[in-house]
């Protein structure tokens, strides 16, 4: 299978055996009291890399940042920023700045005095300050809020004063936490775009946390998904989606069929899993999974085709029920019932408005598609 | 119907604290202003006129005339009252200064304490209030005089040879003001600090802030509403003050509770005293409505 790269931009430093990563995990191990909330955890992020941290609620995202901000030191393992070993160093001697969950401005300053405040702190010179406030404001598009307070401003202007804030002293790396959490749909999306250009401009190294996949997806060159406070992957989004690593990758990353199955046969990189109930799913790559192996044949529902009448030719071609239909407008998602009693997702996209081929409940149905759909899962 | 009613009901809960304030303090205080108009006699009571309209509307008004602003003007010939009241501000003020100093460290505490034991701490602070104050105020004469609990102490650990002199002086007021209004102080400050969100330090931090420079950056300046109110629930009530000096202060402090207490029963000058009520009374206003500026700027700044 062709390598799935970064789609968004010529930018893959991980692939370079001599690449030297900006960031280094290593072996890293947190306990709260006797809670392991990250469990002996490696990851490498590298400069200029826009990178998300993706997992459920309290698989240690956010205590993975705050240790790389300083606010918590690990208990096992060693955390490398450019080489240098970060145990010891206290938050304000880090070259790394954070956004806040909760921006956490500073309520009795102005937007100007939040956003000045480290500069201050470093000792900058006042007109110099005066000058990287004003671009600030522009940047994030609020120069005519510049003298009022937080309490004065709505929730999304607040996110952009602490990016802002966080932004000003040009951190090597910064930390985004939640970035976007408060935000509505719309507002979200469009300041995904704004970050990205602000990481690109800039040239910074961003590494942002996040349990909404499809921001993940949008705005970052790679992502490591977390469970339980273990890398579960790091891959491009388009790896996740398209070759999840594992089942539970494929399960928590979009929607998907698993066909749990064994290897009944190999032939090169092709095989065929035998599936429950009699099924046979024909795959053009089955990765290193001999024959007898236990298997998860895993497909996401766009890459199924529905019909009422039986396709002439197909890899895979199954006989089934309809089970149910949602209709999203942009797309249908039909469930169809398999004889072995399985349910599938299969969705289509409406790009005509009326269906040359109308589907109802309890029609009967074939599902198709090609051997080199689905992935196949060992974990 | 019932709009009218409710709106009725809701202009007496209005009006309740009103009364209050009319009958317990405009009204008292009036008579106390019409006392410090009058002359001293010897009589029941002491000072004339004794306003009554038993003797017709012609007579009262003539009485009326007698009213003259000559105890205030007395006031100002003697210097006995000014220094009073100056001492009493001076020693009002440092104890407040004094408080804080050790108030904010105790309420700061008491704020980054585990959640748990928060109760358990205010109850501490709150503890000594169920002795009487009177009894407190006496115990710390047990500790503080020449053969008190202190020096013992202090002579058995070798650290003096001679007992320390401390009642009868002024720091024997401060401790005894700092100890006794002490909650008055922990209590703003620990509800300013408690509501502090801890992330605001911890961004301070990230910006480049030691811990110590994050606490006059950030900490203090969200505190100030809590340490305006502490400073102002303590340096009230300590420049009017009487028992404290008066116990601990020995015959030497001047302050103008104790001076207001000589003329109204040594001297049995109830008009004089009750002028140097109103003064005092005058004195503390001021400060009351810097306070009620700041709760208003504090409220303006939405915290
Ligand atoms: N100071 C602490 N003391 C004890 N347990 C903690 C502490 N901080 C975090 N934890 C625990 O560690 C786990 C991971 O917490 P963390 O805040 O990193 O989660 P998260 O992935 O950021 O979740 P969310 O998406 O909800 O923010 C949680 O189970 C949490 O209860
Ligand atoms: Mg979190």
């Amino acid at each position: 299978m062709k390598s799935l790269g970064n789609i968004r931009r010529d930018f893959a430093p991980w692939n370079q055996p001599d690449a030297k990563p900006y960031i280094q995990f290593k072996n890293i191990t947190k306990r709260f009291g006797d809670f392991t909330a990250v469990n002996n955890l490696s990851l490498s992020i590298y400069e200029r890399e826009f990178f998300a941290l993706l997992g459920a609620s309290g698989c240690g995202k956010s205590t993975l940042l705050r240790m790389l901000a300083g606010f918590e030191e690990p208990t096992e393992g060693q955390i490398l920023l450019d080489g240098q070993d970060l145990r010891g160093i206290p938050p304000y001697r880090r070259p790394v700045n954070m956004m806040f969950q909760s921006y956490a401005l500073f309520p009795h300053m102005t937007v100007e005095q939040n956003i000045a405040f480290g500069l201050k702190q470093d000792g900058m010179p006042k007109a110099e300050i005066e000058q990287r406030v004003a671009d600030m404001l522009k940047l994030v598009k609020l120069g005519q809020f510049a003298k009022r307070k937080p309490h004065q401003l709505s929730g999304g202007q607040r996110q952009r004063v602490a990016l802002a804030r966080a932004v000003a002293k040009r951190p090597k790396v910064l930390l985004l936490d939640e970035p976007l959490g408060a935000l509505d749909k719309k507002l979200r999306e469009e300041t995904q775009f704004e970050l990205m250009d602000l990481q690109q401009t800039l040239g910074l190294t961003f590494v942002v946390v996040t349990h909404d996949q499809e921001e993940a997806m949008t705005m970052a060159d790679r992502i490591a998904i977390l469970d339980k406070g273990e890398v579960m992957q790091v891959a491009t989004p388009a790896e996740v989606y398209e070759a999840p690593g594992s089942r539970f990758v494929a399960d928590f990353v979009g929607n998907i069929n698993m066909f749990e199955g064994k290897v009944a046969d190999r032939n090169g990189a092709a095989a065929t899993i035998a599936g429950a109930n009699g099924l046979t799913i024909r795959t053009a790559n089955a990765g290193d999974a001999a024959a007898g192996t236990e298997v998860a044949f895993a497909i996401r529902p766009e890459k199924i085709k529905v019909s009422s009448k039986k396709p002439e030719s197909g890899d895979n071609v199954m006989e089934g029920e309809i089970y149910d239909i949602a209709y999203l407008g942009d797309m249908t998602i039909f469930h169809v019932q398999l004889g072995n009693g399985q349910v599938v997702k299969a969705s289509s996209l409406n790009a005509t408005r009326a269906t040359e081929d109308p589907l109802s409940w309890d029609d009967k149905a074939w599902i198709s598609f090609r051997n080199d759909a689905g992935v196949v899962l060992t974990r | 119907m019932k709009r009218p009613l409710s709106a009725v009901t809701d202009r007496l809960v209005i009006i309740i604290p009103y009364l209050w304030l009319l009958f317990f303090f405009l009204i008292p205080f009036f008579i106390v202003f019409k006392i410090s108009l009058s002359t001293t006699a010897i009589a029941m009571p002491p000072y004339t006129p004794v306003l009554s309209l038993s003797d017709g509307v012609a007579a009262l008004m003539s009485q009326l005339g007698e009213f003259s602003f000559d105890n205030y003007i007395w006031l100002t010939q003697d210097a006995l009252y000014f220094n009073a009241y100056v001492s009493s501000v001076v020693i009002a003020a440092i104890s407040t200064f004094l408080a804080l100093l050790v108030g904010y460290p105790i309420a700061y505490g008491m704020a980054r304490a585990p959640a748990t034991i928060r109760p358990t701490l205010l109850m501490l602070v709150i503890l000594p209030f169920w002795t009487s104050f009177l009894i407190r105020v006496y115990a710390w004469i047990g500790i503080l005089k020449p053969e008190g609990l202190l020096n013992q102490f202090l002579l058995a650990t070798g650290l003096i040879d001679q007992p320390l002199v401390i009642l009868n002086t002024h720091t024997a007021i401060f401790i005894g003001i700092v100890y006794s209004y002490l909650p008055f102080m922990i209590l703003p400050l620990y509800s300013a600090l408690e509501k502090m969100d801890y992330s605001l330090i911890e961004a301070a931090q990230d910006l480049g802030c030691t811990p110590i420079s994050a606490f006059w950056k950030v900490t203090f300046p969200l505190s100030l509403p809590g340490v305006i109110a502490g400073c102002l629930l303590v340096f009230i009530p300590a420049v009017g003050e009487f028992v404290i000096p008066d116990l601990l202060g020995g015959s030497q402090t001047l302050m103008i509770g104790k001076t207001l207490w000589n003329e109204f029963f040594a001297n049995r000058d109830w008009p004089v005293s009750s002028a140097v009520a109103v003064i005092l009374l005058l004195l503390l206003v001021v400060p009351i409505m810097f306070f009620q500026q700041a709760q208003a700027r504090a409220q303006e700044q939405g915290r």
